[in-house]
């Protein structure tokens, strides 16, 4: 059990990472530098908002007082047909710099996105290279792999140590909830005999978003505070592993549900059939559109209170609108656990429905 | 002008889940106040389709976005 678990959420973490580069290229950032309010611009709290939640190549720390930012520039790694494999740092697109052939595309439909530049310093559109580049969300998604396989194994070594005996330590916090995630969420939806081989991925699953929203709640330091769920990809992926798994257990029971619902008139199948495979997109479409919006929202939310200040250019305002920060900060907080619960128990309940027995 | 209409398309979604939101947690008062006993079962059932409903609403949220 143990290494079966470590082994998933290894697969997973690797499956994750690689998928969300290639896909999750909308909304890089442009430039390395910004130059903000000083140099006389007016606070655009939507670009503001917009550059905290969107991914980006470098990781934005702090803007010295002569305008230059202080910031950790993460590796680009891109692959085009001619050029081979390229890996950089990402600096040497600051500015909206060319380099080596590449830049960051700044206006027009692929801004953000990095682009083959010819010899005359116009963006070829058509050779598009593939972005593996470790983003700022991509280190924060191996970060909370890391600390989720180090609770794990800690978790799985401790139990091997001493037995199953009272718990302790780590073990004391983490079995409640993983009882509860088999009995309340996998055994009553999936039922008691067919559970166990569920169990890992609604494991894995509820604990990966879990830890992913509650880092994304923390701003400080660095590996916390990158929107990992909140990147529609990474929630993409989830729906799919859920789609996946759905559709590969689904028994002959399914799929006679599916295609020929017991009780429907002849004469209503044609309209059923689409419908019920239209069914069958549309409920891990919603999964995936259900995290990604809920989390979003909620740094929109906190980072527009806290932009609150900056528009009204006045320290009153800093009480009030912190306050409001903390109080959403904790309704955030419930919002964290409960989107891991829900999307857990839907994966559950899906899953039912694709083994469940035929009764009559 | 896209930027008002989306403000008020994702409003006209809070009505939506607000109303929604407030008639599950309606009858879930009413329930518990019926049976003491399964507040536990009804807290997790409101709970659900309040997540649920909350999911409809931000699909509205985000093509607002878009916008």
């Amino acid at each position: 059990m143990k290494t079966k678990l470590s082994f998933i959420l290894l697969s997973f973490s690797f499956l994750i990472g690689t998928t969300v580069s290639l896909f999750g290229q909308e909304g890089h950032e442009g430039t390395g530098t910004k130059e903000h309010g000083g140099s006389g611009e007016a606070f655009n709290a939507s670009t503001f908002i917009m550059e905290h939640i969107a991914d980006s190549h470098e990781w934005h720390l702090w803007t010295k007082s002569n305008g230059e930012a202080v910031a950790v520039y993460l590796p680009v790694i891109l692959y085009s047909r001619e050029k081979g494999l390229d890996v950089f740092s990402s600096k040497h697109f600051a500015h909206g710099n060319v380099y080596n052939g590449y830049k960051i595309e700044e206006e027009g439909d692929l801004k953000g996105k990095i682009v083959t530049v010819d010899s005359e310093g116009h963006a070829d559109e058509a050779k598009i290279p593939l972005d593996f580049s470790i983003t700022k969300t991509i280190v924060g998604l191996l970060f909370s792999c890391i600390i989720g396989l180090f609770l794990f194994l800690s978790l799985s070594r401790s139990y091997k140590k001493t037995g199953i005996s009272h718990p302790r330590g780590i073990q004391s916090f983490l079995e409640p909830v993983i009882l509860f995630v088999r009995d309340d969420i996998a055994i009553s939806n999936i039922g008691k005999h067919k559970y166990e081989k569920y169990m890992p991925y609604l494991l894995t699953v509820f604990f990966f978003i879990l830890i992913n929203n509650l880092m994304g709640l923390v701003p400080f330091p660095p590996p916390f505070g990158a929107n990992v769920t909140g990147n529609i990809a990474v929630t993409m992926v989830l729906a799919l592993f859920t789609f996946f798994i759905t559709q590969f257990s689904g028994n002959k029971n399914y799929w006679r549900h599916t295609f020929a619902t017991p009780g429907v008139p002849l004469w209503l199948l044609p309209v059923m059939i689409p419908v019920e495979i239209i069914g069958i997109f549309s409920k891990p479409f919603a999964l995936m559109i259900r995290l990604f919006a809920n989390i979003t929202a909620g740094h929109i939310i906190v980072l527009s209170l806290v932009c609150l200040i900056f528009i009204f250019s006045s320290l009153a305002v800093a009480p009030v609108s912190i306050l409001f920060v903390i109080f959403m900060d904790c309704l955030e907080l419930l919002v964290a656990f409960l989107q891991a619960y829900v999307f857990t128990l839907l994966s559950a309940l899906f899953i039912s429905l694709a083994v469940q027995e035929e009764h009559h | 002008m896209t930027g008002t209409m989306a403000a008020v398309g994702a409003g006209l979604a809070v009505i939506g889940a607000g109303l929604g939101i407030g008639r599950i947690g309606g009858s879930a008062m009413d329930a518990i106040a019926r049976q003491p006993e399964a507040t536990s079962k009804i807290q997790t059932a409101m709970i659900i389709a309040a997540a649920l409903i909350e999911g409809a609403a931000l699909f509205a949220i985000v093509v607002a976005l878009i916008a």
